[in-house]
């Protein structure tokens, strides 16, 4: 039996049994999404009519390696934890929800992979 | 567990839509769209590290018809995604949460969000 009283396990807990966490994190990654995702988005203007070479170039430089990674990261995992709130929201068939869950963190772990792995592809080259 | 039919309290088609609420909304409908615009952007990395051949396949879909649209829609849920995320930010902090603060704060977001979409499509993205 636990001597900890009902406050004390429900401190920084909540019904979701993680506590504040998806909550935060979805701060965490915004404020970092802010900076990153404006600074992507000049850099695929200046290549949308860009021939193959100049698009490689872009993505020869480390720091652009490194950021490029982090924004991957983090729009993924705040991708993730946005669908997640709104299929807990609107689906409220229970089999159906787990499966949309696991295919939603599927998806965005699976194109996160293939993002990142392209980015490094091209910065190690 | 069985499901009850319980009567639901009066919710969203009760009320006149207000501004505060149609951007609430569109905050949601524009970050579930940007799952679009991840694929796309993931496509078109993809595109670059596998080669010549392929990333000339990829800007063919982009810069076709059904592409171009399916582009604008990323552009303008991006943005509208970004700078109202931004005004949830202040609110979080405690921030603009009066009536007419948060109006007009959303507002700018409106204005703001245009303008980043149109300045976008110009200078690059379009045609």
């Amino acid at each position: 039996m636990s001597y900890r009283s009902p406050l004390g396990r429900v401190r920084g807990l909540g019904s979701a049994k993680d506590g504040t966490h998806h909550w935060w994190m979805q701060r965490v990654t915004a404020i970092a999404l802010v900076p990153l995702g404006l600074w992507f988005a000049v850099k695929i203007v200046r290549l949308a009519h860009a021939d193959w070479e100049t698009a490689v170039t872009a993505f020869a430089s480390p720091l652009v390696t490194a950021l490029a990674l982090i924004l991957i990261g983090a729009g993924f995992y705040h991708l993730k934890l946005g669908l997640q709130v709104v299929i807990e929201d609107y689906v409220h068939h229970k089999p159906t929800e787990v499966f949309l869950q696991l295919a939603q963190t599927f998806l965005c772990t699976l194109l996160g992979l293939l993002g990142a792995i392209s980015v490094l592809k091209l910065g190690l080259l | 567990m069985a499901q009850a039919e319980r009567p639901l309290s009066p919710h969203l088609q009760v009320y006149r839509p207000q501004l505060t609420s149609v951007l609430s909304i569109l905050h949601r409908v524009a970050g579930v769209a940007l799952i679009g615009g991840a694929i796309l952007l993931v496509w078109w990395l993809v595109g670059i590290a596998i080669g010549p051949a392929y990333y000339a396949k990829v800007k063919g879909v982009i810069s076709s018809t059904v592409g171009q649209v399916v582009l604008f829609g990323f552009v303008a849920a991006f943005f509208y995604h970004l700078c109202n995320g931004v005004r949830h930010l202040f609110w979080d902090a405690g921030k603009l949460l009066e009536i007419g603060a948060a109006e007009r704060a959303g507002w700018l977001v409106v204005l703001a969000s245009a303008a980043l979409t149109l300045v976008t499509w110009y200078f690059g993205m379009g045609g």
